[in-house]
């Protein structure tokens, strides 16, 4: 069990991502956000997570992919943070997968950007890969931009 | 293995959630009960001995008080023996051993026994400290303060034979010793821990036995005003209220003790961390409740509504009560300022009276913990910089104590914390220097400053007036924390200095923070919370109320409101969202008090008041200043809330000298060429054009001539129920005074203008002058480009605006010219 690691996997303008499932606290569907003027773009709102006020990011802006259509609903996979639970908006949600360690490897140096900044490697998976995002950078820069 | 069905997702809410117990468990420290006790209790105690004995130095003749330090240390000595810590046990009894001598009145108090006390104060806490963190007594050395301690009982002389007998908890006292017996060499505060006793000393006071387990202590007055201790707050049942708390000073006589067990029997420690826990459920509770309400508006039910009715009026006294165990008397953390400026004034050589007014005003304990600190700072702060050396105070003509004052009370629900010294006064003109060798502010900025907004620089990050760094104070940080501290839980930070006068620090606190009334708006669709602290009054305009009453001053909308011209600030625009208004439809005005302005803020629709739950923003949006956070809405959906000074400084309603302070620095002010700033053009009677920074100009106001009134032959009118002096700009240029001439001169000008008369009203440091103007031009931003050096006395300097060279009035110049006072030289 040591060399495999657990990653709750979702979708993103048809890439698949993971990230490591202990830091996920929940998976919820869309629901209504309230917007916040002057934010910056990749925050789409606030929500309320029984009783607590959860920021909502969506990670289609925040690694400078394209919008999703109006009618696509997002999912917020909400995730533990120092400053409470944030909410990161994906595609679609994948499962919880066990991946071996040794199928991983690093970002090749072509990636360029933002991408090269946030996604620490991939998993080469049988027929796709699975790319990790690096949650700390996600969530630390978000406020710069 | 791929995706989940949507239909999954749609059905679930919550897919799967991840038990954060895994997480944390907190490993609790092994300390065992008795101690955790001990300490608790002893911590609480030694508030109240710093205190007391500060009190003592001031008034040695309070028996009572003297009485109670004893016991506190009889007690502290006590269980330290029984629970064998033998350097806390030596100290308290060295100390307990001086203090009988005081009571018998061998001694009496002076200062010197006051530090050697307040050391041993110092050298328990200490202690105490160590066998929290790591239940031993720590490798301090504490002979030489026994050894004090011991020549201090000792100049007593030998004790006399009618010593008093000691109250009840304590032993009864052995016979006199003979004097040698007095002072034995002392054991090394490294004698092993034993539950007997070894030290000889001990014999003065108690019989030569082993010293087995001390009776209980005794329970030891308690002060609800003085449970400063950390992690607990004690709440008095209504029983205890009735009971006066024992103050300083004022504490009971030692007869008193019979009724001390009724103190504890109705008040109960909590633990803090449950009443937290206990006001976040309120807060639930009541978003709960808000929800409820709002669904039994649309059901018919009566029964159904008289329950929600019920549940309404349970929650709010609910609310009520939770909040109240919340509250502290801000005493609680004033109670070690005495020992405090007593230390510090001893240290710095001055000589500080310490007065407190209205400690019993009560605020929410989450406030009192985060004005602690602040509080803290301004009081070292006077007492080290504001608060002159004797010797200066007796060359001014001062008394030579300086005074330092505390003031607490609640007003408009918020608290109004002030602290005034009689010291040397901050110097607005010494403050403008620093500033500026400092790059904190360009010298273009100072020059529109007012001496009140120069001595408010002194919160600006890095700022130091202190010419000296000593060990207290003056590092140059610490002000900034103060206002970042006050302005984080949403309260107001403002200095008043009148040079050799002194100064006065006044904070604005809000009660609490958690749950507050608020108006709910909409813009754009979005719903909106403004606390209603900062609320003055709506407005409904509708048809033809909208044509007549906007008015455009160069594009900025103003209202005016009974007589005054409201600057207008849209909503939507500020957050640049579009209004979904239509263009025919009423205006909405929430009336709004930023600082000392007023604005009105158009939104577009206006709804109920309710109390809502304060929640703080995430860090993704802490830099957006127009929210201080946000709640949830009855319907379960978020709406944020609006910080009032943070959006009226982005609608530049009120100045923001200290935001441009702060990121415009002085290379980015020569990149622009100049100093963007936002002046107000007029002309004289005479068409000269002249400009004053807008930060100046309190209102632009119109007056009939008639209104005019002229006493010892100063034109005045009536205004705002109060009498405004004018001053005609154009006249006092030309260098007229008061004199026939002159007069005969406005005889002329009034008949030869129109029956107004257009006045510019500023507000300096002391009074209030209406500045007699020929017509407004305009009001613009510039950008001062060229500048050159005024040519003639009454103007700061020229420079072009909007293309025309302009003169920049100095107001505070022609006022002064005006009340013939000359120009002030170095100090202002």
């Amino acid at each position: 069990m040591a060399d495999e690691r657990q990653y709750c996997t979702f979708f993103l303008d048809g890439y698949y991502f993971g990230i490591d499932v202990l830091k996920v606290q929940e998976i919820i569907r869309y629901q209504e956000m309230t917007r916040v003027p002057l934010a910056p773009p990749v925050v789409h709102g606030l929500i309320n997570l029984r009783g607590q006020i959860v920021t909502a990011l969506d990670l289609r802006r925040r690694l400078e992919m394209p919008d999703r259509a109006a009618t696509e609903l997002p999912v917020n996979v909400v995730v533990h943070t120092d400053d409470g639970a944030v909410s990161l908006l994906v595609d679609e949600i994948g499962d919880v997968l066990s991946v071996p360690e040794k199928a991983f490897e690093r970002t090749p140096e072509t990636l360029q950007g933002i991408a090269q900044e946030l996604i620490r490697g991939a998993y080469k998976l049988e027929n796709r890969l699975l790319l990790l995002l690096d949650i700390g950078k996600t969530l630390a820069t978000s406020a710069e931009d | 293995m791929l995706a989940q069905s949507p239909q999954l997702i749609e059905n679930a809410c919550v897919l799967f959630a991840i038990p954060s117990v895994l997480r944390n468990a907190p490993t609790r420290r092994s300390v065992n009960d008795i101690v955790r006790e001990f300490l608790l209790e002893t911590n609480e105690n030694l508030a109240q001995l710093d205190l007391d004995l500060v009190t003592l130095e001031q008034e040695p003749g309070e028996r009572e008080t003297l009485a109670r330090v004893f016991r506190t240390l009889h007690t502290v000595k006590g269980t330290a023996g029984f629970l064998g810590l033998a350097k806390l046990q030596s100290v308290s009894h060295a100390g307990e051993n001086l203090l009988s001598r005081l009571r018998a009145g061998d001694l009496t108090f002076n200062p010197e026994i006051a530090t050697a006390l307040l050391s041993v104060v110092d050298a328990i806490r200490k202690m105490l400290a160590s066998v929290e963190s790591t239940e031993q007594e720590g490798e301090g050395d504490y002979s030489a303060l026994i050894q004090t301690l011991e020549k201090l009982t000792k100049s007593a002389g030998p004790p006399r034979s009618r010593l008093a007998p000691l109250p009840n908890p304590l032993p009864p006292p052995a016979p006199p010793p003979p004097p040698a017996a007095v002072a034995p060499p002392v054991a090394p505060p490294s004698a092993p821990a034993a539950p007997t006793n070894s030290f000889a000393s001990e014999q003065t006071l108690v019989r030569p036995q082993p010293f087995t387990p001390v009776p209980p202590p005794a329970p030891i007055p308690f002060s609800p005003s003085a449970a400063a201790s950390e992690g607990t707050k004690i709440i008095p049942t209504p029983a205890a209220r009735g009971l006066p708390a024992p103050l300083e000073g004022k504490s009971p006589p030692d007869s008193a003790e019979t009724r001390v067990p009724a103190v504890s029997d109705s008040s109960i420690r909590v633990d803090v961390g449950l009443l937290d826990k206990l006001m976040t459920l309120v807060g639930e509770l009541v978003l709960a409740r808000n929800q409820i309400v709002q669904f039994g508006t649309t059901q018919e039910d009566a029964g159904f509504r008289n329950t929600v009715q019920r549940l309404n009026l349970l929650t709010t006294e609910l609310q009520a009560g939770v909040m109240k165990t919340r509250m502290q008397p801000i005493g609680n953390v004033w109670a070690k300022f005495p020992r405090l400026v007593r230390d510090l004034a001893v240290a710095v050589g001055k000589q500080v009276r310490l007065d407190m007014e209205g400690q019993e005003t009560e605020l929410d304990r989450s406030i009192s913990e985060a004005i602690r600190d602040p509080l803290t700072h301004m009081v070292r702060n006077a007492v080290d910089h504001g608060i002159e050396l004797p010797g200066s105070r007796m060359a001014q003509g001062k008394p030579l104590e300086g005074r330092l004052h505390l003031r607490a009370f609640h007003e408009g629900g918020k608290v109004i914390i002030e602290i005034t010294d009689d010291g040397g006064g901050i110097d607005p003109i010494r403050v403008r220097d620093k500033a500026i060798s400092a790059k904190l502010i360009t010298p273009e900025q100072a020059a529109r400053m007012s001496n009140r907004e120069l001595v408010n620089l002194v919160f600006l990050p890095g700022f130091s007036t202190a010419d000296r760094v000593t060990h207290f104070s003056g590092r140059g940080v610490g002000m900034d924390v103060v206002r970042t501290n006050i302005e984080k839980i949403g309260g107001t930070v403002d200095i008043e200095s009148v040079v050799t006068r002194g100064t006065t620090v006044k904070m604005k606190i809000p009660l609490t923070l958690a749950i507050i009334p608020a108006l709910t708006i909409t813009t754009a669709g979005d719903r909106y919370a403004i606390p209603q602290v900062s609320l003055l009054e709506l407005v409904r305009l509708e048809g033809e109320q909208v044509r007549k009453s906007i008015e455009q001053i160069h594009g900025a909308p103003v209202y005016r409101l009974r007589g005054n011209l409201l600057p207008l600030v849209y909503l939507s625009r500020e957050l640049q969202v579009e209004s979904t208004r239509r263009e025919n439809g009423e205006v909405n005005i929430v009336v709004l008090q930023a600082d000392d302005r007023q604005f009105g803020l158009v939104v577009d629709d206006i709804h109920d008041t309710e109390e809502i739950v304060v929640k703080p923003l995430q860090k993704q949006l802490k830099g957006i200043t127009v929210f201080a956070g946000a709640t949830i809405m009855g319907d379960g959906l978020v709406a944020l809330i609006l910080d009032v000074v943070g959006l009226a400084q982005r609608a530049s309603v009120i100045s923001g000298v200290r935001e441009r302070a702060l990121t415009e620095t002085p290379a980015t002010a020569a990149e622009q060429g100049g100093n963007r700033q936002t002046v107000l053009l007029f002309a004289t009677n005479r068409g000269e054009r002249m400009a004053v920074p807008l930060a100046l100009v309190a209102r632009l106001e119109e007056f009939p001539r008639s209104a005019v009134e002229k006493v010892g032959g100063q034109d005045v009118v009536q205004y705002r129920g109060e009498i405004l002096p004018l001053l005609h700009v154009g006249r006092v240029l030309r260098g007229a005074r008061n004199n026939t001439r002159a007069r005969k001169q406005r005889t002329r000008a009034a008949t030869m203008t129109d029956d107004k008369v257009q006045v510019v009203v500023y507000i300096g440091d002391k009074q209030r002058v209406g500045l007699v103007v020929g017509r407004i031009i305009d009001i613009v931003e510039a950008t001062i480009t060229t500048r050159a050096p005024a040519n003639r006395p009454g103007v700061l300097f020229n420079a072009v605006v909007q293309d025309r060279v302009t003169e920049f009035l100095d107001i505070e110049g022609i006022i002064r010219k005006q009340n013939g006072e000359p120009r002030p030289q170095g100090r202002v």
